[in-house]
């Protein structure tokens, strides 16, 4: 992995308009390149880990920055050293911004926590922990998060060899009830403290990893007195795959390979982030027909993962004719989806420059069909379910977040909007032919399970009124970019969002001019889902946990990666 | 002895790779058997073949496409298998469903030993066959059968329902031949447990050296 560039001081912010004036271009007759540095070119401001801190709470309080977006770890090799990429957002005013931080120490790299400003930090700091080894000072809670706590060594660093020192352990996997802290002490030193997880006479009962309910492999420990939840503790890593890993073996067609089986319900959503974020970083402007077949495409991807949110939640609640329902209609999706693209769930569609083949002859007759017959049997679904007091009863007024809560937390996508938060990367910032088309952004006020369930079930409807718009206006032109055979995007550092399945799906990348990517991180719809779970059970019944991870609605491969 | 079964839905010759399948009932039938108790088989086989229970096992994408094979299209239950279990403890077959990675094959074994006897493994998409796309990641078992010994494997990423319900027919052929009665039907050795006793016997081997 270690190459000469490798050793090269990382300075985005000085590369930027060198990276601008690189030729873009990748045919003769495409556009020349751009005069201005990239659209979703991010130049994070450097911040001492000393002044940390005090920068961060300055943000957090006097600018409003309440949505941490984003926090990346990274390994900028020798120089560079090990830090962090934060990206935040303020949901007043919109202004973003991003900062970095770095120690160069590899040894004992230590950076001051933020877990205490954004909740959602907590679990973002010991992810990096996890991945790179950098300890967050003052986090409460500083386990491993997705490896088992018997991993030898932090396998995203550029210097580490994770399979020779991890070979496949068949014992069962140690579980921890101490959380470790590290405090900075007032001459320098660090020291190492622990508080126990749960108490000695706490009632604890493990959910998963293996249960039909969690939605793959996730595992929580659950503190209980009588019914009543206390805390939920989850455990992760049962499908982390070190996607991000890989990436950065993988030349840039390759790694898009990879993004459809991270969050599977998402597959067009995911792999146009990722295209989309290279185009731009490349200054490549993809047609208009694309622009149209991306955007119908990612409405009908959301509409199949509602209608599969609305099954697996009646399944898990026992109502097994209305899963029957929803999958019914869902085949009509995969049917229109198998025609252009050939795959059912996992479609490989998007590809860097456009699409991978022009749509099926069929495709617009089969998307106008589909239109009238899902507003027609969508009523069902509330006939069925939804509308069914046993349901009302279970989803009414449980699990109720905040809106405070659901920002801080940065749950995106159907969560945040169920509490009020507009969230909506369509409308924050646009792409695609979102600016375009006219549509809701819909929200709700109550916050509960019945509220996160009403969200999706109108935002299919939404999303076919998207699709109505656009149907009928595709207009015609190439549905690929000519490409060179081997992709290289400029030096720096990219972000690019689509608004996913369930929430904003980010892509962060940073180039060194090389064909593999040299970090390739995805900010994942479902980790903050999956994070805000301990807040939105608590207090609530044991049986209603299952309610509210249900319309939570994460997906945990696109949280482990 | 039955050297062809039927199986309902679709006839004996064509399946793809009648070869292998073959040598397996040579095999199993090496020895012979007894008239009465090879009826007595037949009829086990018959009723266990046709009412195969999964365990509800998903760990990625797989999953999703199990779900479509279970739902109205695909409709699962004309094979008998459409009594998902949630309990290993009750189920007969474990469809690896979905990649799986080196915290969770500890999980997946525990899982496989809860399972009472007869019990099948089918290895379901190119990351339970050899880590699929991720076979070069450094948390990735590169295939389940280092882990729990397979009975039928189908490919594809994820594999298309008919491949699902062809891979289950297979397996329902061949449970249909299997000896319940007096000799052993299992041919896929447990992979771990072999490594466990290669080992104890390198432990023996060695200490009759010293001696």
């Amino acid at each position: 992995m270690e190459t000469p560039e490798n050793n090269k001081v990382n300075a985005p912010a000085g590369a930027a308009p060198a990276a601008g004036a690189r030729p873009a271009a990748v045919r003769p007759a495409a556009p020349a390149a751009p005069a201005q540095p990239a659209k979703n070119l991010c130049e994070p401001k450097t911040v001492e880990p000393a002044a940390l801190r005090k920068e961060m709470e300055r943000l957090r309080r006097d600018e409003q920055m309440d949505f941490l977006e984003c926090l990346t770890g990274m390994d900028w090799g020798e120089e560079g050293g090990l830090g962090v990429i934060y990206h935040l957002e303020s949901t007043a005013t919109g202004k973003r911004v991003a900062l970095k931080t770095a120690t160069t120490d590899r040894e004992h790299p230590y950076l001051p926590t933020v877990s205490d400003l954004w909740d959602i930090a907590n679990i973002y700091e010991r992810e990096v922990y996890d991945f790179y080894g950098i300890i967050f000072t003052g986090h409460p809670d500083m386990r491993r998060i997705f490896m088992r706590e018997d991993w030898v060594g932090f396998p995203f660093r550029k210097d580490s060899n994770p399979e020779k020192d991890n070979p496949l352990r068949m014992t069962n996997e140690p579980l921890t009830d101490l959380a470790p802290c590290y405090t900075l002490e007032a001459d320098g030193t660090v020291r190492r403290s622990e508080t126990p997880i749960f108490g000695e006479d706490d009632y604890v009962v493990n959910l998963g990893p293996q249960h039909p309910s969690t939605h793959g492999v996730l595992h929580f420990r659950i503190k209980l007195e009588g019914e009543t939840i206390k805390k939920v503790d989850p455990i992760l890593g049962y499908i982390h795959r070190g996607v991000e890993k890989l990436n950065e073996s993988l030349t840039y067609p390759q790694t898009l390979a990879l993004t459809d089986r991270l969050d599977y319900l998402g597959a067009m959503q995911n792999r146009h982030a990722l295209c989309m974020c290279i185009e731009q970083a490349m200054g490549v402007e993809v047609s208009e027909r694309v622009q149209y077949i991306r955007t119908i495409m990612d409405e009908l991807q959301r509409i199949d993962s509602h209608i599969l949110f609305f099954s697996c939640l009646c399944q898990d609640l026992g109502a097994t004719t209305a899963f029957l329902y929803g999958f019914r209609d869902r085949e009509k999706i995969l049917d229109i989806f198998e025609e252009t693209c050939g795959g059912r769930l996992i479609l490989n569609y998007n590809t860097i420059g456009g699409v991978m083949a022009d749509i099926h002859p069929n495709f617009v007759k089969r998307v106008k069909e589909f239109i009238p017959y899902m507003r027609h049997n969508i009523q069902e679904y509330f006939d069925v379910f939804i509308n069914n007091v046993i349901f009302r009863n279970r989803a009414e007024g449980v699990g109720v977040l905040s809106k405070e809560q659901v920002i801080s937390f940065g749950c995106t996508g159907g969560t945040g909007r169920a509490s009020g938060w507009h969230n909506d990367v369509r409308k924050r910032m646009p792409y695609a032919m979102y600016g375009k088309v006219d549509f809701k952004e819909i929200t709700r006020t109550e916050g509960d399970s019945f509220a996160r369930c009403m969200i999706r079930m109108d935002e299919i409807l939404e999303s076919l009124n998207i699709i109505e718009q656009l149907i009928d206006n595709i207009p015609e032109g190439p549905f690929q970019e000519k490409m060179k055979p081997i992709i290289k995007v400029p030096e720096g550092t990219y972000y690019s969002a689509v608004e996913g399945s369930r929430g904003e799906f980010g892509v962060l990348l940073e180039s060194r001019g090389d064909k593999f990517p040299y970090r390739l991180h995805y900010r994942s719809t479902g980790l903050p889902l999956v994070a805000v779970m301990d807040t939105a059970c608590s207090g609530n019944m044991i049986a209603d946990l299952i309610t509210i991870g249900g319309t939570v609605d994460y997906v945990v491969p696109d949280i482990d990666r | 002895m039955m050297k062809r079964p039927k199986i309902k839905s679709i006839p004996y010759d064509d399946f793809k790779d009648n070869e292998t399948f073959e040598k397996l009932v040579e095999e199993l039938n090496a020895g012979g058997a007894n008239v009465i108790v090879r009826k007595l088989d037949d009829l086990i086989d018959w009723g266990r073949s046709n009412s195969l229970w999964p365990l509800t096992f998903a760990t990625s994408c797989c999953g999703i496409e199990f779900m479509a094979v279970c739902a109205a299209r695909y409709d699962i239950a004309r094979f008998g298998f459409e009594v998902t279990r949630n309990s290993p403890r009750q189920a007969d077959v474990i469809l690896v469903s979905g990649t799986i990675t080196t915290k969770m094959a500890p999980v997946l074994k525990r899982l496989y030993d809860q399972m009472a006897d007869p019990k099948y493994v089918v290895a379901i998409g190119g990351c339970s066959i050899s880590g699929g796309p991720f076979t070069k990641s450094y948390h990735v078992v590169k295939g389940v059968d280092q882990v729990i010994p397979v009975d039928v494997y189908v490919p594809g990423c994820p594999p298309r329902p008919e491949s699902f319900l062809y891979g289950m027919m297979q397996l329902q052929r061949k449970v249909k031949v299997e000896n319940f009665f007096g000799t052993t039907n299992r041919k896929e050795k447990d992979p771990i447990s072999r490594a466990e006793q290669r080992e104890k016997d390198e432990i023996i081997l060695s200490e009759e050296e010293k001696a």
